[in-house]
């Protein structure tokens, strides 16, 4: 049952229009993630769920109520900016006591609050610091305790990760999920980056250039991804143009430039004899292959540019004689690898190939 | 090699900015020195000749009579002017933050059609002489003016109804009237760079727009809010010309009492006392300030105009904007309209003859003016303050903001003082302590200048000061980690970030310098006449002909400035644009 | 584009520099002409052609110092006695005339054609302050208002107390205004100090007939009077030369002036203004030769239409506007400078007293 619902959003800047039509729903105690690259529409579409915004068209409902006349202040709702906008005349507890304060509970009911929400973050004892003088990430956990306070009925993190450090980051992206989770508020997380999305999200959904591309799970999502567009944001490379020229039932044929690839994954598309589509090739679709390959291998001979070692797995490039580069990801030993600049073959697994819709130019 | 050579190149250019008229010297000594400039210039310029008028008020005969000062307390006369001189000090203060609030919003947060030009226009009030702008509250609101005609009719009443002259709604009207811009453009142009997410974020929290003002806006405000009471407050306080010609006989500032004293009765004891108890008070609102400021102040993070900035878009916006502007319009514009509708009136029509009278010397007189010469005079004392004040004012900021040094406590308060002392007081200090070389300066035309500096440099110090000390500490320190040399880092990150403040503060003293007339005029001059100058010259003798001349120089000067104005805006610190 | 806020500042101070220092005082070299410092009140005014005339005779340049009002002027120069501004001071007027002596700034010196100015304007006989000019201080009233009201124009000071004339005279502050200080002196002349009606009585009353006071001058002409200004009050204080100076400043497009004069016995106060050359003066013989000439006819008929006043040379020939509408009443209120040093800030004191409070 969504508790949140969006349903043709848009807004216009000129020509262009920043979120246009997206619609989404978001269950209760569910984590969504807008993934998109920046300036895809994902902030202006928080900002106008949040009230700060307007829409030109389309409707929000929260519990199935159009909230459109609701001001900001009464909507309940959180949002976490990406520059956390901690008041600066505040301490951190009167920044985490503000929305309690607004609420108008009594005192002792807001310093407990305080404390529990500042323990929830793991900020016991920070009560009365100067928030100028805390660190990224404690500023971060100020903040998220800030927007947790009031028990938000939506919360909404814009990039909250988006100005840490690395190694932070891919701490707190677990911890961030666990706090989430273990409040079970309903959120919608904002963000550019796959990995902080899928350790995140339960769904994500993924924008660009202000519409909608695509939504699920972050295994469907990875799994399938719909477009193009999609495959190359999630890091999916193995882009080649190509031709079906053979249909069965669960699975096809494609000529493609490094050859003609038989396809066993055919997701959602349906794909008739003739159609031109994109193949995408997994990164761990290969496996390299000593001896001579057979008709029906799926195997491809091409020159190895670049292998790195991974720890459990190699990470190999390689320029086949159309002048296309491949990268993929093998289980392998390093015997059985030819020296850099040397010939290689690789089988590919046709379940990790697929096809996707052909962009036209 | 290349790349030392440009850095140098880079510092040297910096410096050249900062204080391009003693580079010399700054370049073969150390910053000390620069940071002396501000005092010694108040030693030099303001205390010295402060106290030899002093002394020789006081201590005629080197030794201190006190027969005045118990004069002041024998009678209750002072006691009630300053009384007076304190209250309404206070409320036209009030009202003029509370009027000018909703218009420092609007200006911080939305961009709108004409923006630029309505901001150059509410500076236009702060140059213009009194007697123009009493002439303009007449046309409009005195006994024959079309609105009390007009009501006179309406309702068959036998007087006008609005009857404003000589009462204290007048005085506190146009004290509103005078200073609105301060507080728009002090206040207004700190919010343009406050960071909208910190209210947005307070709105999330359940606070209503209201709360998210008084618990976050106005508090991270303060620092620019207190700076701008105070100039208004300091500015009332020694109203002059306002309560002298507006408010009628009745009502007395002690710079009112002080001028009298001074100029008509010759009592300098008396009026030393009077000064010096109008310098003393400045002094304790100043340090009361100070303690404000210092503790109001905090690193903020802020944010260029462009990303705080939007259109009006809501019904609600729109109706925001608009009635703002149409208040500025009524309140600030009318007047100066009805000034330049009477300008072109000749008493059978309109036509351009006040005009195209300013321009012949019909009497062949020595003290002619020609309107080129005016404001070409005009503009090169405007020039030589805005330059003299950015120079000392930057570096007063400097030496205010580090908030650790004591240093700065003392000096805040001495930095206004030049603010709230009498012009005639000080001119006449002028007259004895600048009578010899190297400082037999009684009679250059660099006085002037140099007494509009005085009262403009505490305006650059105060626009400039809540920003400087805004910038986090972060900022700089990164940048010094990342290996810029101290110069660097003012280029880099100080001078980008304050460069707004300092345009507000180059307006302010353009603005100053223009309009100035009160001070200059009690001191001797060389013939070098200045436009306010020469409107008080049209209005010294019976006539239309100087009446309409008059309101026509008036209504050049308004345009000049306003055109000084758009240009000093449309100026910005190269790439970093509008911050 | 990063070099701009330099280049702005740089040229900014330059122009500055350049333009305000372009006219500094001239250092007399031995060939070239002297100086001669001239210090005034803001109102002083002459004829270009004039003052050459004098540059050329006598290879000197005129150099003008305007110091403020006659107040702030002669406060300056006594101020600055011990190193003086100027060579000559002109603008001590009767009412200052007292304090002017008693700071002993000036040094004696008996002009040539000083024959030529009545006796009455001699107020020195020690001749360290000459009179230049004269002018009657009275009121000025707007012609057409009574016309259209019928009602009979004042014409004496008593006159302004009647009941008819409620409510529609502006007198200046005496206190911060130097008409206004006249015309107090005026009352004081004409009512006296004792007897059964003083000058206080009539202020009384005229505080009674809703008399309006104003800061200075320019407020009550263009402010307050229905002619000249936005006001609705037909009788202002000014000068008695101001209608004719109404005729000449309107382009032609008055015939006669829109005011009268109410000249009646003692309603007006004469202020007579003086030149006097200051102690420590440098160029002594300059300054005499400049007084000298001020007294000339040339300057004198130059007096008129530059300030309007009457010169005090009677030889000087007045300008055709002068004889047809300025007016000099037959016999205006006398004060002595004595008197007015000794009782000024009482009288004062006593005025605001009965009209302001």
């Amino acid at each position: 049952m969504p508790i949140l619902e969006i349903h043709h959003l848009t807004k216009s800047y000129g020509d262009e229009r920043f979120p246009d039509d997206i619609s989404f729903t978001v269950n209760e105690g569910e984590i969504v993630c807008l993934l998109g690259p920046s300036g895809c529409g994902k902030t202006t579409l928080l900002r106008i769920i949040a009230g700060l915004e307007t829409a030109d068209a389309g409707q929000v409902l929260f519990a199935g109520r159009d909230v459109r006349d609701v001001p900001v202040h009464h909507r309940n709702f959180g949002l976490m900016f990406q520059d956390y906008a901690l008041f600066p005349h505040k301490n951190v507890f009167e920044n985490v006591a503000f929305g309690l304060r607004m609420m108008h509970l009594p005192r002792t009911e807001v310093e407990t609050r305080v404390r529990e929400v500042l323990e929830l973050v793991g900020l016991s004892g920070f009560e009365e610091r100067d928030v100028n003088l805390l660190s990224g990430g404690e500023q971060q956990r100020v903040a998220l305790a800030r927007s947790l306070a009031p028990r938000p009925r939506l919360l909404m993190l814009d990039e909250p990760l988006g100005s840490l450090d690395r190694t932070l980051r891919e701490r707190l992206m677990n911890e961030l999920r666990a706090i989430l989770k273990g409040v079970g508020v309903t959120a919608i997380y904002v963000t550019h980056d796959q990995e902080e999305a899928f350790t995140v999200a339960d769904r994500v959904v993924i924008m660009n250039h202000g519409r909608k591309v695509q939504e699920g799970t972050p295994q469907d999502v990875y799994q399938n991804p719909a477009t193009e567009f999609v495959a190359r944001f999630l890091g999916l490379t193995n882009l080649l143009p190509g031709k079906v020229v053979g249909v069965g039932k669960g699975h096809a044929e494609v000529e493609t430039e490094i050859g003609r690839l038989e396809i066993s994954n055919l997701g959602i598309g349906n794909w008739e004899l003739g159609v031109e589509a994109t193949v995408l090739i997994r990164p761990e679709a290969a496996g390299v292959i000593t001896e001579s390959p057979l008709a029906d291998d799926n195997a491809i001979v091409g020159t190895l540019v670049e292998r790195s070692f991974r720890g459990g797995y190699y990470r190999l490039v390689i320029r086949h004689a159309s002048g296309l580069h491949l990268s993929f990801t093998v289980q392998a030993i390093s015997e059985s690898l030819p020296p850099l600049g040397a010939s290689i073959c690789l089988s590919l697994r046709s379940e990790a190939i697929s096809l996707l819709p052909r962009v036209q130019n | 090699m290349n790349e030392w050579m440009n850095g140098r190149m880079m510092n040297d250019k910096h410096l050249l900015f900062a204080y391009s008229h003693i580079r010399t010297f700054t370049i073969r000594y150390s910053p000390f020195a620069i940071r002396l400039l501000p005092l010694v210039f108040l030693a030099v310029f303001f205390f010295y000749p402060l106290l030899a008028i002093f002394r020789l008020s006081l201590a005629p005969q080197g030794h201190l009579d006190l027969a005045a000062p118990a004069k002041l307390v024998s009678t209750t006369y002072y006691a009630r002017t300053l009384w007076f001189t304190t209250w309404q000090a206070t409320v036209s203060t009030l009202l003029t933050v509370i009027l000018a609030m909703p218009g420092a919003y609007i200006f911080a947060r939305y961009r709108f059609p004409g923006k630029s030009l309505l901001q150059a226009l509410t500076t236009v009030p702060f140059v213009m002489p009194t007697i123009v702008v009493a002439a303009a509250f007449n046309a409009l609101l005195g006994p024959r003016s079309h609105l009390n005609l007009a009501l006179m009719a309406l309702f068959g009443l036998q007087r006008p109804p609005i009857n404003l002259q000589h009462t204290i709604w007048i005085i506190l009207l146009a004290h509103v009237f005078y200073n609105y811009t301060v507080v728009l453009r002090i206040v207004g142009g700190f919010w343009a760079n406050l960071n909208p997410r910190l209210e947005e974020a307070a709105r999330l929290l359940g606070a209503d727009s209201w709360r998210a003002f008084w618990q976050v806006t106005l508090p991270l405000l303060a620092p620019a809010l207190v700076a701008a009471a105070l100039l208004v407050f300091i500015f009332c306080f020694t109203s002059f010309g306002v309560v002298l010609i507006l408010g009628g006989p009745r009502f007395a500032t002690l710079e009112v009492e002080i001028y009298r004293q001074t100029v008509h009765l010759f009592n300098l004891p008396l009026a030393a006392t009077l000064s010096l108890a109008q310098i003393t008070l400045t002094l304790a609102m100043t340090s009361v300030y100070t303690r404000l400021q210092a503790r109001t102040a905090r690193p903020l993070q802020l944010r260029p105009q462009q990303t705080t900035q939007r259109w009006p878009t809501t019904w609600r916006d729109r109706a925001l904007v608009g009635g703002n502007v149409v208040f500025m319009v009524v309140l600030l514009l009318t007047p100066l309209l009805a000034l330049a509708e009477r300008s072109l009136w000749t008493g059978r029509g309109y036509a351009l003859t006040n005009y195209s009278e300013l321009f012949v010397n019909r009497r062949g007189s020595v003290f002619f003016v020609p309107p080129v010469e005016a404001v070409r005079n005009s503009l090169a004392f405007a020039a030589l303050t805005v330059g003299l004040a950015l120079v000392l004012g930057v570096i007063g900021a400097y030496l205010l903001a580090d908030r650790k040094s004591r240093l700065s406590r003392w000096l805040d308060p001495i930095f206004m003082l030049p603010l709230g002392t009498s012009a005639v007081t000080l001119g006449f200090g002028y007259i004895i302590a600048l009578d010899r070389p190297p400082l037999n300066l009684r009679t250059s035309p660099l006085l002037i200048p140099i007494a509009h500096t005085l009262v403009a440099f505490p305006f650059v110090v105060r626009a400039v000061l809540p920003v400087l000390r805004g910038i986090h500490p972060h900022l700089r320190e990164s940048a010094s980690v990342l290996g810029a040399s101290p110069a660097r880092v003012w280029r880099e990150i100080d001078l980008p970030i304050v460069s707004r403040a300092l345009l507000v503060g180059a307006v302010f003293a353009f603005t100053i310098s223009m309009g100035e007339f009160g001070a200059t005029s009690l001191i001797a001059r060389p013939q070098m006449p200045t436009m306010p100058i020469a409107i008080y010259r049209f209005l010294g003798q019976p006539g239309a002909l100087n009446y309409g001349q008059a309101l026509a120089m008036s209504t050049l000067l308004m345009l000049v400035c306003a055109m000084g104005f758009l240009s000093i805006e449309r100026f910005r610190y190269g790439e970093v644009g509008e911050f | 584009m990063k070099k701009q806020l330099c280049l702005l500042l740089a040229f900014v101070i330059l122009t500055g520099l350049a333009t305000a220092c372009r006219p500094a005082a001239a250092t007399p070299t031995p060939a070239g002409p002297r100086t001669l410092v001239l210090m005034s009140h803001d109102s002083f005014a002459v004829s270009e052609d004039v003052i050459a005339e004098f540059e050329e005779a006598h290879n000197a340049k005129v150099q003008f110092l305007p110091s403020g009002d006659a107040g702030a002027a002669l406060n300056q120069a006594i101020l600055s006695k011990a190193n003086p501004l100027a060579d000559v001071f002109f603008g001590v007027d009767n009412t200052f005339l007292s304090r002017a002596l008693q700071a002993g700034i000036f040094e004696p010196y008996k002009p040539r054609g000083l024959e030529n100015v009545p006796d009455e304007l001699k107020l020195d006989p020690e001749y360290r302050l000459v009179p230049v000019d004269y002018g009657d201080v009275c009121l000025n009233y707007d012609k057409s208002y009574f016309e259209e009201k019928g009602l009979t124009p004042p014409q004496t000071l008593e006159d302004l107390t009647r009941p008819e004339l409620k409510g529609l005279t502006v007198v200046e502050n005496p206190a911060t205004s130097s008409p206004g200080l006249c015309f107090l002196l005026a009352t004081v002349g004409h009512f006296g100090e004792s007897g059964d009606y003083t000058y206080l009585d009539f202020w009384r009353d005229m505080r009674a007939n809703d008399v309006l006071v104003t800061e200075g001058w320019e407020d009550a002409y263009w402010g307050q009077s229905t002619w000249a200004g936005e006001g609705n009050r037909p009788i202002v204080v000014s000068y008695a030369t101001s209608p004719a100076a109404e005729v000449y400043f309107s382009e032609g497009a008055l015939e006669e002036p829109p005011t009268g004069n109410v000249l009646g016995d003692g309603a007006c106060f004469r202020q007579i203004e003086f030149v006097g050359i200051l102690k420590g003066t440098k160029n002594r013989d300059l300054a005499e030769a400049f007084i000298d000439f001020m007294l000339s006819e040339h300057f004198q008929e130059d007096i008129p239409l530059q300030m309007w006043v009457f010169p005090a040379n009677e030889k000087a020939a007045l300008p055709q506007v002068f004889l047809d509408f300025a007016e000099i009443p037959e016999r205006p209120a006398v004060v002595s400078p004595e008197a007015i040093a000794k009782n000024r800030e009482a009288w004062i004191e006593a005025w605001t007293e009965v009209v302001l409070r």
